[in-house]
């Protein structure tokens, strides 16, 4: 067996991925069970870089079934004869173990999908940057997936606790999934009862329903006209109707504010269900029109030949065939309208005609407690991201569509 | 989620522009009329909501109006009868106490109408400037300046229907109606509230808090967004879940997450990141990431201040807004021909210039285009540092200044004139942009 510079990069790299696992892990089984578990990082060096390197001098024909989990349990026993070495004491309860365990094995399936086709020789260029980018894809995926998960942990469980053990171990995030719903969820359970969240919830709903309905009866006849109608000032339009967007929000903000007080339209809902679809209808313009443009024209010329009028036409041929179109846009629509915070605090004063974002704004005082916050959170979020994860496929094929070429 | 459009609007070079036929037939014109019909509806909400607002923005800005100015000022009226009739044949007076509501702003022309409650006549001399007719009453009150008030009294005796149903005078309101100067529409104009923004210490620096802002929002979202994209640009099992996880920043309500990161970084006890990162001992106490304006630090000698502060408020742009530019660059990836990178393959091109040479130039134009739309968007954008931090600590941007002007010390024609600078800046990187912005060459 040659030893060359792939055999130093994978003992680099076997004690950088313990490194970065001994601290996520610990972390994370800290915050799942609330036992404290403190990262041995020194330790846990050179436990990464003895598995790594065991694992490189084996032969690459049986690494997969045999060395992977041997350089495991060589990394596990050096990380543990180093801590005796080092005097490091640390009580090996049930969770540390586990720990420890899953520190070694994500670390061990980590090198291998870095290292898995590469001996300990000598490499070139083209094998040490594909070390490389794999290398940096695999820290990729834990940073991504860390810092997107974490926030939605912390609101998750900081909503199923209580204010006092919150305060004693912030780092204790466990929950007693065994014990009574009522206690569990009361977090929930008094926003609905006390605060109103159900009312909320509903005036959530019908803003963005009612925005949705509303965007759609203008954008779909606006948007044949600027996909198929001739008339003049039609390129002009198509293009520039988008321009609307790049209006900050927060220019409309003071005069909306005032000429709507002055309506009595400010603190209504009313007020927002005009300025929603305002925002939305130039975006859904310029989707339904990319897509009304790649519908084929023939079909509408045949109905027009068999004595359809425009309007016929336009109900009965290519509506049917832009249902997939009309479905993203409004998902688009409401996800745009049920987010809204900025017009949503501004214009209501009312806690009867709180949108959810303003009901959850209004639980941010020293006086609600922080779960109840995060309980809010949770019950703004849930709806879009089910809604999201539900359709998830459809609406990335909608956003991209045509916007980028090959 | 506007992006779509937007990039459409940009990079489409297929649009289909070819000009309508300068003649007309009759068709044509029914076309016309057709389309115009079809696309009006949409033109007049766009132009009512957003066009004239951002021009009444303009308007504000150079007037002297307070929020409490809003209210139009009213005549207020408060009517009693007294001493209270209790037989046929007592005298009283109707009087009405009027006021104007508002210290600053005058009423004219003020015609004043109500009905005397049944049973009761006029008994004497009656206001010059009142006519009774049968039970109606009505005054041209004329003119009432700032904070004027009169009592307004008409002597009656009461009749036997009046005894017999003595009537509470709030029955009836009166109907006043009178012309008040509105400060939105009057001819009142001021370039105080320029003079003011621009003279104020704090300005400049609000300014370039908000190019910090957007310049690196904008750009560590592009960097994180084709990080992210080359994760995922090959197949693998759970790749659709992931991608679909990756967008979860983006998706979800601004409020929930905003208050979500609050928590997460608290400083006080109870601060999920504090406690990780004193247990693992990265820190010594616990780091005020929302509240503390800068750290010093010293390099060669040389000390510089790190501004916290607005380092979160930027890390959760760039966290929010990386899906956008990760959905937007792996969909132009995954768009690209496999044969390119099969013969750089066979020429001996190495990962790393594959991506350079050959990933990066296809992707320049997605790139700029998305640099342009999040330079705008982020610069835009309130909610996130409204949320955060409310603007304090050094991270008070132009938009958070405009709500700050406008609402927190009530100033609408301050806030206004913030508002203008922001549409001028906006405009301005724009021109920049078109400018100097790469050729697409895809």
């Amino acid at each position: 067996m040659k030893i060359g510079n792939t055999f130093f990069i994978g003992l680099v790299v076997g004690a950088l991925w313990a490194m970065i696992y001994s601290i996520v892990i610990s972390v994370l089984s800290m915050l799942v069970t609330g036992e404290a578990i403190v990262p041995d990082v020194g330790n846990a060096l050179v436990g990464g870089a003895a598995g790594a390197g065991f694992y490189l001098l084996t032969p690459l024909a049986k690494r997969e079934e045999l060395w992977l989990p041997v350089s495991a349990v060589i990394a596990f026993a050096a990380f543990w004869g180093m801590q005796k070495i080092t005097g490091v004491n640390v009580v090996a309860t049930t969770v540390q173990v586990f720990t420890w365990v899953g520190i070694f094995l994500m670390s061990a399936i980590s090198w291998h999908l870095c290292f898995r086709d590469m001996p300990a020789g000598g490499q070139g260029r083209y094998q040490l940057e594909v070390i490389l980018i794999r290398v940096f894809k695999g820290i990729g995926f834990v940073f991504f997936t860390i810092i997107v998960a974490l926030p939605f942990y912390v609101m998750l469980m900081t909503s199923l606790k209580s204010q006092q053990s919150l305060l004693a171990n912030p780092l204790d995030l466990s929950i007693n999934v065994w014990q009574d719903p009522k206690t569990l969820f009361r977090s929930y359970i008094e926003l609905f009862t006390d605060y109103r969240f159900g009312l909320f919830l509903l005036n959530s709903a019908m803003v963005s329903v009612a925005t949705v309905i509303i965007t759609l009866l203008f954008s779909i006849p606006g948007a044949y006209a600027v996909s198929r109608l001739k008339f003049p000032g039609q390129a002009v339009l198509s293009r520039s109707i988008l321009l609307i967007y790049m209006v900050p929000a927060i220019v409309l903000v003071i005069p909306l504010y005032a000429v709507f007080s002055q309506l009595g339209l400010r603190n209504t809902l009313i007020g927002l269900i005009v300025v929603y679809p305002a925002t939305t209808i130039p975006v859904a313009v310029y989707m339904l029109q990319g897509y009304f443009r790649g519908l084929p024209y023939e079909l509408e010329e045949a109905g027009l030949m068999d004595g359809l009028s425009r309007l016929g036409v336009i109900l009965k041929i290519t509506l049917p065939l832009s249902l997939p179109a009309i479905a993203s846009v409004s998902l688009y629509i409401f996800m745009i309208a049920w987010n809204e915070f900025l017009f949503a605090f501004m214009f209501l004063d009312d806690p009867d005609i709180f949108t959810l974002s303003r009901g959850v704004q209004s639980l941010n005082s020293s006086e609600i407690p922080r779960q109840h916050l995060m309980a809010g959170a949770v019950i703004a979020t849930l709806p879009v991201l089910v809604l999201f994860l539900w359709f998830e496929r459809f609406l990335v094929a909608g956003l991209t569509a045509g916007s980028v070429k090959g | 989620m506007a992006l779509l459009a937007a990039l459409h609007f940009l990079t489409d070079n297929n649009m289909n522009t070819s000009t309508a036929p300068k003649g007309r037939g009759p068709l044509g014109k029914s076309e016309m009329r057709l389309a115009y019909s079809m696309i009006l509806p949409t033109l007049l909400i766009v132009l009512s909501i957003v066009l004239l607002p951002l021009l009444a923005n303009f308007w504000i800005s150079f007037k002297p109006v307070q929020l409490g100015d809003l209210r139009a000022p009213s005549v207020i009226a408060n009517e009693r009868i007294r001493p209270a009739p209790t037989a046929v044949g007592d005298t009283a007076d109707v009087s009405y106490r009027l006021r104007n509501s508002s210290q600053k702003g005058a009423i004219t022309d003020i015609q004043f109408k109500d009905e005397l409650p049944a049973g009761l006549t006029l008994a004497g001399e009656l206001d010059s400037r009142c006519q009774l007719q049968g039970a109606s009453l009505s005054c041209d009150l004329g003119d009432y300046e700032p904070g004027f008030r009169e009592t307004l009294k008409v002597p009656v005796t009461a009749t036997q229907i009046y005894i017999d149903n003595p009537d509470n005078p709030r029955a009836s309101k009166p109907q006043i109606e009178g012309t008040a100067d509105n400060i939105l529409t009057n001819n009142q104009f001021t370039l105080e509230n320029f003079k003011k923004v621009f003279s104020a210490d704090e300005f400049w620096l609000v300014l370039r808090v908000s190019l910090y802002y957007t310049v690196f929002g904008t750009i560590g979202a592009l960097v994180f967004g084709l990080f992210a994209a080359q994760l995922l640009s090959t197949t693998f099992p759970g790749r659709g879940v992931l991608r679909g996880f990756f967008l979860f920043p983006y998706v979800a309500p601004v409020i929930a997450v905003a208050f979500a990161w609050v928590l997460l970084l608290d400083a006080g006890p109870g601060g999920t990141l504090n406690a990780i990162l004193l247990k693992i001992g990265a820190v010594d106490g616990p780091v005020n990431f929302l509240g503390q304006r800068a750290v010093p630090f010293t390099v060669f000698g040389f000390t510089f201040k790190f501004p916290v502060a607005l380092t979160t408020v930027i890390s959760f742009e760039v966290w929010r807004y990386f899906p956008l530019s990760f959905l937007f660059i792996l969909a132009r990836m995954q768009s690209m021909s496999s044969e390119t990178y099969e013969a750089a393959e066979i020429d001996g091109a190495t990962p790393l210039q594959q991506f350079w040479y050959i990933s990066l130039p296809q992707l320049a134009g997605i790139l700029a285009v998305l640099f342009l739309l999040r330079f705008i968007w982020t610069f835009n954008k309130f909610d996130d540092i409204f949320l955060l931090t409310g603007g304090a600590a050094g991270t008070r941007t132009l938009t958070v200044d405009v709500y700050e002007q406008a609402f927190a010390v009530s100033n609408l024609g301050a806030g206004a004139a913030v508002a203008v600078v922001v549409f001028v800046v906006l405009l301005l990187s724009a021109l920049l942009f078109f400018k100097f912005s790469p050729q697409d060459d895809g």
